[in-house]
């Protein structure tokens, strides 16, 4: 058999092209629908100048999305890829996040104990960082393995439901069984990110000023790191899955498995590897997510789960594609509907209404498109 | 596929449903151990002239600390004070009840009490969780209460005739805050976040009102239930430029507020409630803790110009150091035995009855104790009470209690509704 060998430079321009223009298509689109509203409801506002506000805002709300969005896309990774190979949607995974941001912080709180972490200089403070997430990734990857092997394969061919509940189980299992050793052996349930090198600074990138008072518009170098770390991790899955031996293993299961064992594949394998992929991805996703919000808590994982399976089947699951750019969407439409949504109603909805959107939205898409953004026959499995 | 997408619009909702009941996971809330034992009930059935004073507080569990100096508190005091009601020819007993800090067992602490004719009056409780259900015994038998530490509402809003207490009010401090902020931080405009609790937004509610009332500009109002995201509440506070933002709630959320806001670059002052008051705001916030205030129900000893020969005689009664609420303990001990002895003296040297004994306590005037001149209104508040504002002044959780109190006010209680 021959295999027909992708060019690697393409494989890893492409996504990153299909990034850039998920990335600034959505703000783009999002930003003018939101400025073209604040402008139509201009006259109504006596008391603010609501599309001055709005556009002070905007830069913030943006950077703020943009991370977000990055977030909800490596996590979506995990439903998306699973949910490609076996048709299953893989509930725990949240919790996957979860243990993976335990891990890390966990290393770094007692790097911190060391003392290592105080003095470390901008180099060294980044490999501790790369420590940690590598770390998440294993213990996601690690923890989504053991699920698949000893929760999921047993069930595999029996009705969809089944493993669906199981999955729901092994959710409660981890996240109780976090809380347990954590009350156990910190008597505490959550965990706080140590503070440490110069990441919490901001680069400012330009000032404005109402009324005299002068307002930074800026972006931590928190978050430009996470943003780097995600677009690695998000260009170098592709290249797996679509330019490696792996990924054309991958590729096959998912189109069949019958035929895919016929070919000598080791199906067990390849689901094997599937779940640890998408389980290390999870995993990073936690480090970061905490690294980003401080705090680790063994329910941290299961709203962003949500949203990362909205946002996977906002972008068709089962496409890789698709989950970047429903995560990317997914991401800005909430921070942009948790600033604005008490500007514009005078204060009647506050930010916290802002996941009725999310999941509003994945109603909206599975009545009217189902497939998903990206879905239907075009799409690229996983 | 089609059977598939009703099935996942099924699941979706009934995961939404699922995520709107579940509350956001709380931080821990102190538990007590269960395995500590009730406490001796007082043995021999009431005798025609003892008169009994009950003390509820954690004696065992990890709050026993607070509990315990609460019950030495009002043992010193009945040592030091009885004198008058057995020359009255009454023999006065301490009763001291474990509550462990956990409602259940204050409640059946309660009804053993309120079965003890001989009990004439409450010390308790430490925590408003379990004054709260337990006062509804007191109350069903109009057995007076004196709460030395309680300070949510609900423990005196409900109006019961039997329920006071010596300490200020949770909903007060926003008015607390709001003075402080327009007096001497000298604040223009302030933007509120709450936690959507009833004790935060109540708070923040407080603030708001006296804000306005004082002529800040309240540029938003916001509740959060968000963990660990608040890029969401604090982007509108970028753009609105306050002087200060004030936020209702526990050091969990406010700890994480105050880093992401400081990471954001809003640069605004931070106050907020004695919710804010724990070195995990150190943890949590780090370094961005240092000069922020908040405010207090509960003033350290050594403001108290009486106090100095308490602490002489708790340590060598005790053999320890005064703990916090022991002055509060004594206070609410010393409150009943004047309710007592004014309701023997109505009653023409008899023994009062339970109703006789709240009424007289109720009408407490000008009592001067250790930690101040103390008038209960009509539902039970006193009518003015002693608020602080401290300001965090080391990053280090360790020094957490070195916050130094830059302010004490003198608050009227709210009027009653």
């Amino acid at each position: 058999m021959r295999l027909r060998r992708a060019n690697p430079i393409k494989e890893i321009l492409r996504p990153l092209g299909q990034l850039l223009i998920f990335v600034v298509g959505s703000a783009v689109i999002i930003s003018a629908s939101v400025l073209l509203l604040a402008l139509l409801l201009r006259p109504t506002r006596t008391d603010i100048d609501i599309f001055q506000v709005s556009l002070i805002l905007l830069p913030q709300v943006l950077i703020d999305g943009i991370t977000l969005g990055f977030m909800y896309a490596i996590i979506a990774m995990g439903y998306t890829m699973v949910y490609g190979v076996l048709e299953f949607i893989n509930f725990a995974h949240g919790e996957f996040v979860m243990f993976g941001a335990f891990a890390g912080v966990e290393l770094l709180i007692w790097l911190n104990a060391q003392g290592v972490l105080r003095t470390s200089e901008i180099w060294l403070a980044l490999l501790w960082l790369v420590l940690a997430v590598l770390l998440g990734m294993s213990v996601g990857g690690a923890l989504a393995v053991s699920a698949e092997r000893f929760a999921y394969r047993p069930l595999r061919g029996t009705p969809r439901l089944v493993p669906l509940i199981a999955a729901i189980g092994v959710s409660f299992l981890l996240q109780d069984t976090m809380r347990f050793l954590q009350s156990a052996i910190n008597g505490d349930f959550y965990r706080t990110f140590p503070e440490f090198g110069p990441f919490a600074q901001r680069l400012t990138l330009f000032s404005l000023s109402i009324d005299e008072r002068p307002i930074n518009i800026a972006i931590q170098y928190k978050a430009l790191l996470l943003i780097t770390f995600a677009i690695i991790m998000l260009v170098a899955l592709n290249y797996l899955v679509n330019a490696t031996r792996l990924g054309k293993a991958i590729r096959s299961v998912a189109q069949d498995q019958r035929t895919a064992s016929l070919m000598g594949i080791d199906v067990n394998r390849i689901i094997a590897l599937t779940f640890l992929i998408g389980g290390a991805m999870g995993g990073a996703a936690g480090v970061l997510w905490t690294f980003r919000f401080t705090r680790a808590d063994p329910y941290m994982g299961f709203i962003p789960g949500l949203k990362a399976f909205t946002a996977a089947v906002l972008g068709g699951i089962g496409s890789i594609v698709g989950a970047m750019l429903g995560g990317m969407v997914l991401g800005l439409l909430e921070s942009f509907a948790a600033s604005y949504f008490s500007i514009f109603s005078r204060g009647a909805f506050g930010a916290e209404y802002k996941d009725i959107f999310a999941f509003g939205i994945l109603i909206l898409v599975l009545i009217f498109r189902p497939q998903g953004l990206l879905g239907g026959k075009t799409t690229q499995k996983a | 596929m089609r059977k598939l997408n009703l099935f996942l619009a099924l699941l979706i909702v009934s995961a939404m449903v699922i995520s709107a009941c579940a509350p956001a996971p709380q931080p821990a809330a102190p538990v007590a151990q269960p395995a500590e034992q009730q406490p001796t009930a007082p043995a021999a059935p009431a005798a025609g002239n003892v008169i009994r004073i009950a003390t509820q507080s954690p004696l065992s569990g990890p709050q026993s600390v607070l509990g315990t100096a609460i019950k030495n508190g009002a043992q010193l005091a009945l040592e030091q004070k009885s004198g008058k009601l057995q020359e009255m020819g009454f023999t006065v007993e301490l009763a001291p009840y474990d509550d462990q800090a956990t409602p259940d067992i204050g409640v059946a602490n309660a009804k053993q009490i309120v079965a003890d004719p001989s009990v004439l009056c409450v010390v308790g409780h430490l925590n408003s969780g379990v004054a709260i259900p337990s006062s509804e015994e007191y109350h069903n038998a109009q057995l007076a209460m004196v709460s030395p530490a309680n300070t949510n509402p609900l423990v005196t809003t409900r109006g019961y005739p039997e329920v006071n207490r010596i300490v200020g009010r949770d909903d007060v401090q926003g008015v607390v805050g709001a003075e402080f902020a327009f007096g001497e931080m000298g604040v223009k405009s302030v933007y509120i976040l709450h936690d959507k609790t009833a004790y935060g937004q109540g708070i923040a509610e407080f603030f708001r009102q006296k804000a306005e009332e004082l002529g800040m500009t309240v540029l938003g109002f916001e509740g959060t239930e968000e963990q660990a995201n608040f890029d969401s509440v604090l982007t509108p506070i970028l753009a609105a430029n306050p002087d200060l933002v004030y936020f209702g709630g526990i050091y969990s959320q406010g700890g994480l507020i105050l880093k992401q806001m400081r990471e954001k670059g809003i640069d605004a002052q931070f106050l907020g409630p004695d919710g804010l008051d724990s070195s995990e705001m150190a943890n949590l916030a780090g370094e961005y803790v240092v000069d922020m205030y908040f405010t207090t129900t509960a003033g350290p000893l050594s403001l108290f110009p009486k106090a100095q020969q308490f602490i002489a005689d708790y340590e060598a009664r005790f053999g320890e150091q005064v703990q916090p609420y022991a002055a509060e303990g004594y206070d609410a001990m010393s409150i009943c035995l004047l309710g007592i002895e004014k309701a023997i003296e109505e009653n023409g040297g008899a023994m009062p009855t339970r109703a006789q004994v709240a009424a007289a306590v109720r009408a407490t005037k000008d009592y001067d104790g250790i930690t101040g001149v103390k008038t209960f209104n009509e539902i039970g508040d006193l009518t003015v009470a002693q608020y602080f504002v401290k300001q965090v002044k080391s990053a280090d959780p360790a020094k957490w209690g070195e916050a130094e109190v830059v302010k004490v006010l003198d608050i009227p209680a709210p009027a009653a509704n």
